[in-house]
């Protein structure tokens, strides 16, 4: 029980080392991609498949390394309302993409 | 929680109501996912019509990478600091909690300030919300992130102002707390943005 000087530990929000190491990893993923974009190292469809992925790995980091999801009170409903919330999301943004490509022919 | 309690009941009382300022932010948590639908949904719209010019000028004619990229790493950094003020809060420091509140403010500003030069840049070059499909959908997916962090803005001045007349309660404490949880969300919003809109964009 270290932590008791930080008064409330029961919803203690990270420490100084996990903002630092979310803010290094999201740099880090946010140059990534830029400069494969800008000195056009590789052919279109692969550069856009890897920056999204380096987009949703920046998601990811910022999820728990910023949000803290992983340190809600159990039951987690914050993580069951997000998980929710991302298959409506795709949903919209998937079946909105392949329902309009039929408009092309 | 080993802390000794004087007055068993107080705690009770006290318990409670921390408990119910921790439903407060899973309440707000459910605001920012619905707001993830709202953003998906303008993603959505922005992706169906984003080869659609009618014409007129493209992104990659138009967009001034630069700008972007200086835009993208202060809000980054601005959601850094956001998470150091929760940090100061945890810590019970009032004034450097404030500071880095005032940190995240004024790098926020510069953003919404630069995004406002974008948009008065493009219009200059012909490209308005009238113009075409992709110039619609660009304007309402990128202005209504915008107008996200500028009422952002208006929020943390307020909260900075009530954590200086009553300092760290378990209601400055929740509000701060879903302050933050805003903020990292619009820039998580931002970097689909930015990967989608602008570097797609002038790919």
């Amino acid at each position: 029980m270290s932590q008791h000087e930080n008064h409330g530990d029961h919803h203690n929000h990270g420490s100084l080392k996990s903002y630092v190491i979310g803010f290094i990893l999201s740099i880090v993923l946010t140059i990534i991609p830029l400069v494969m974009v800008m000195n056009n190292m590789l052919d279109k469809t692969t550069t856009v498949i890897w920056i999204l992925v380096m987009a949703v790995l920046q998601f990811i980091v910022q999820l728990f390394f910023f949000m803290h999801v992983r340190e809600g009170e159990k039951p987690r409903y914050n993580v069951q309302t997000l998980v929710l919330g991302l298959v409506i999301v795709f949903t919209i943004i998937a079946g909105s993409i392949w329902i309009m490509m039929f408009n092309k022919y | 929680m080993a802390t000794q309690h004087d007055h068993a009941h107080g705690h009770d009382h006290e318990h409670g109501h921390e408990e119910h300022e921790q439903l407060k932010v899973l309440g707000f948590w459910i605001f920012v996912v619905t707001d993830c639908i709202l953003f998906g949904s303008l993603f959505a719209t922005f992706a169906v019509l984003m080869h659609n010019f009618a014409g007129g000028p493209t992104g990659k004619e138009l967009f001034e990478l630069p700008g972007i990229i200086a835009s993208t790493f202060i809000l980054l950094t601005s959601s850094f600091t956001s998470g150091l003020a929760v940090l100061a809060m945890n810590k019970g420091k009032v004034k450097e909690m404030i500071s880095w509140l005032a940190v995240t403010a004024v790098l926020g500003l510069a953003f919404v300030v630069l995004e406002i030069n974008e948009f008065t840049h493009l219009m200059h070059e012909g490209a308005t919300m009238a113009t075409s499909a992709f110039w619609s959908a660009f304007f309402t997916l990128v202005g209504t992130h915008g107008l996200h962090v500028s009422v952002g803005l208006f929020w943390m001045v307020a909260l900075m102002i009530q954590l200086k007349r009553r300092g760290i309660t378990p209601v400055t404490r929740r509000k701060v707390t879903n302050l933050s949880l805003y903020w990292h969300f619009l820039d998580v919003v931002w970097i689909f943005l930015f990967t989608v809109v602008y570097l797609m964009g002038v790919m």
